[in-house]
């Protein structure tokens, strides 16, 4: 029923604004499909399985290129998180290698001629590809759209969108279209709006006459990657859900904690404000007595 | 002091009278609580106690951010997040702090229109009006500057846009840049003076703030229908007034428990909706976002600040007159900075001998069109500087300074205004019947 009145709120205003903004020209905006994620709206959780097949995906395939350096490990056994027990959580650790030679030549003391010692990393490792921006704040780092008219009422209503992005992204490679030449560098993606376009896609003006433009990462997900433990199906769609709500829970990790926190004092706030309303009209009965029909 | 009739401290037993004589500090509270306020005040004037909120808000989560906040280039970004993540409750104070400033700009917005609609600008008040807009413009300040220290994209961007408008001033323009940035670009001097003066702004807001309060508790509070509270005697003052402790104590506190409910549920719920995304990116001088954009409390400055293009004709006749030194960059600042100082002349722009909004039948419309004017102008400082919202834009900061310099000055000679009730008193008496009919 909510949902109904929701949807005739955004078409009334949608029409609206249409009516209204008839002459204005719309700036082209990738189309982001809505994901009725768990972790959306007031009472939203974050789904604890879903999570969980969000780190392993990301630890199988995003983290060949791709770091979460401001995430603690030790949060994986937070609540309100993937929530793993502690002998999980120390066992992922140990995978990360702190003392490997190769690639640590800068902890190489040469004086000494040995390693310095080194402790057990607290964050995930960052990596510095120059293509691969890190991930931790992503999904509120991107946006899905804005409008109508940048007035913000979809966001209001949907999210701000960052995991539906992700996960846009991750579904949206589809084969260049005609107009590209073969050797144009990168993957074609509709769900990426930053991308470069060869020139033959471009109109006299320098304008792109094709939706999505060309993204260096590769297509990374493919059907049945990963084999989830709990027999999840393994389909590049639900991966690609399953990854954009792990990666919200690292880029707002105490997103449960918060809607409590806000919860109870909206709660407390609202009792004290009927407590305060009747006082008040207690108050000022002796000086306004009723009001006149004016 | 030529304030409104009635009682003050008299200390009774002989330790009140000791500390008073040496410090009159409980006659000084008595008088503040005790203050006679016009009893016709409406809902309209419960943002004063939201703004103090605020600022006491500000400062306090302000003060415990600091404590875990590094004002360093390479470590402010992941400080932040440092906030969010390890420190007990660092995700709600930080999430206040920032969507506090929201909350004191939506108030102070409400507030300067209330002032604008009931002429609470007008003599004796001028002097409460002009502290009032030095307090706005320190808050622009310290919100601008708070914003930097994130060191996000937008922080970055945002830094350089706006402290590049000081560079648009002709001759002098360069050297003030560099001396405001501690540097050629925004750098590390220039994080570490903003956090540095985004620590200290506040308390100069809120010694303002206490002289504020000083200035219109000497000539007391305007009201809805801007007739004086009468002054002639104890008695006839207080048939206008009632005193602030407890009455409007508690309709304000009634007020400012359900704004703070409200302001709550954002905090709670969507605490990064009236943020931006690209802010979630550490500060990269070498890549520009798509579009540069303020904070939403902004963009109807920063709309009047892109409006005066080079094709705009007033702008080529500055520049003509001056002989190139007011180029269309330079024309822009000067504007912006043009459309806050003619709302803080406003007490010498309006000429109408009626103080407030209520009795003004042509001024009223005028006035609609002033608050539908500041919604353009903000929703077109958030849009691409393009067609149309170039034309929107400019045609919105026109009537902007066409408000405050024409159509004001004019209204009070054109208009012929409604006679406003002979006394507060009677207002009040024609909205309700009291209880006691001998009163």
């Amino acid at each position: 029923m909510t949902m109904m009145i929701r949807k005739t709120a955004l078409t009334a205003i949608s029409a609206f604004a249409i009516l209204t903004g008839m002459a204005f020209a719309e700036t082209k905006e990738q189309h982001i499909e809505d994901v009725a994620f768990a972790h959306e709206g007031p009472f939203g959780k974050f789904d604890q399985n879903q999570l969980q097949r969000g780190l392993q995906i990301y630890t199988e395939v995003c983290s060949a290129c791709h770091g979460l350096k401001f995430v603690p490990i030790r949060s994986l056994a937070d609540e309100g998180g993937p929530h793993l027990p502690e002998d999980q959580v120390r066992a992922y650790a140990t995978a990360f290698p702190i003392n490997d030679e190769d690639s640590n030549r800068q902890l190489y003391d040469v004086e000494k001629g040995e390693f310095r010692t080194v402790s057990p990393t607290d964050n995930f490792p960052a990596h510095n590809l120059a293509a691969a921006p890190d991930l931790s704040l992503m999904a509120k780092a991107r946006a899905g759209f804005h409008g109508p008219y940048g007035s913000g009422i979809n966001q209001l209503f949907k999210g701000t969108g960052g995991p539906e992005y992700i996960a846009a992204l991750l579904n949206g490679y589809e084969d260049p279209p005609a107009c590209a030449p073969e050797d144009t560098e990168g993957y074609y993606n509709v769900a990426f709006p930053n991308g470069g376009v060869p020139d033959e896609c471009k109109d006299e003006a320098g304008h792109s006459t094709v939706p999505g433009t060309w993204i260096a990462m590769a297509p990374p997900l493919s059907d049945d990657q990963v084999t989830f433990a709990d027999g999840h199906e393994a389909t590049v769609h639900h991966m690609s859900e399953d990854v954009s709500s792990f990666l919200m829970w690292t880029a707002e990790p105490k997103m449960m904690a918060r809607k409590e926190a806000g919860f109870t004092a909206v709660l407390f706030l609202s009792v004290l404000s009927v407590l305060l309303y009747l006082t008040n009209k207690r108050l000022w009965a002796g000086v306004k007595g009723r009001k006149k029909d004016v | 002091m030529a304030g409104i009739p009635h009682d003050h401290y008299e200390p009774k037993t002989g330790g009140q009278t000791w500390l008073y004589s040496r410090l009159p500090i409980v006659g000084l509270l008595y008088d503040t609580l005790t203050l006679p306020t016009p009893k016709n005040l409406n809902w309209m004037w419960i943002w004063g106690i939201v703004l103090t909120f605020c600022l006491a808000l500000q400062i306090v989560t302000g003060i415990v951010l600091a404590m875990h906040y590094t004002p360093h280039v390479d470590r402010a970004f992941a400080s932040v997040e440092h906030i969010t993540r390890n420190v007990n409750g660092g995700y709600m104070l930080r999430y206040l702090h920032a969507n506090g400033a929201s909350l004191f700009f939506i108030a102070v917005y409400l507030h300067i229109f209330r002032g604008l609609f009931y002429g609470s600008y007008k003599a004796p008040r001028e002097v409460t009006w002009i502290i009032g807009m030095l307090i706005y413009l320190a808050m622009m300040a310290t919100a601008f500057m708070g914003y930097v220290l994130p060191w996000g994209q937008m922080s970055f961007w945002g830094a350089t846009v706006i402290t590049g408008l000081f560079g648009a001033i002709p001759g002098i323009g360069e050297s003030l840049q560099t001396w405001l940035l501690g540097g050629p670009s925004v750098d590390n001097a220039t994080l570490n003076r903003f956090f540095s003066l985004h620590y200290l702004l506040p308390f100069v807001i809120a010694g303002l703030v206490a002289v504020h309060i000083w200035a219109f508790h000497t000539t007391g509070n305007n009201n809805p229908t801007g007739v004086e509270v009468r002054r002639t005697s104890k008695e006839e003052a207080q048939k206008d007034t009632l005193p602030f402790w407890p009455y409007f104590v508690m309709k304000d506190l009634f007020a400012l428990c359900v704004i703070v409910a409200i302001f709550f549920a954002i905090v709670g719920f969507m605490p990064n909706y009236l943020g931006h995304p690209d802010n979630y990116l550490e500060a990269n001088p070498l890549s520009t976002p798509a579009h540069i954009v303020p904070e939403w409390y902004f963009l109807p400055f920063y709309a009047i600040l892109r409006a005066f293009t080079a094709d705009v004709w007033v702008v080529q006749i500055a520049s003509f007159v001056s002989f190139g030194i007011i180029d269309a960059k330079f024309f822009g600042v000067l504007a912006m900075f043009g459309a806050i100082a003619v709302m803080a002349m406003v007490p010498w722009l309006d000429t109408s001998s009626v103080r407030s909004g209520r009795y003004r039948p042509m001024f009223k419309w005028w006035f609609a069109l002033l608050c539908i004017d500041f919604v353009v102008l903000t929703w077109c400082g958030a849009m691409p500087a393009e067609e149309p919202y170039a034309t929107i834009s400019l045609i919105a900061s026109a009537y902007w300074f066409a408000y405050f310099l024409v159509i004001l000055p004019l209204l009070g000679v054109i208009e012929k205004p409604l006679s406003p009730p002979a006394t507060i008193e009677d207002d009040f008496k024609a909205h309700y019947a009291a209880l006691n009919p001998a009163e």
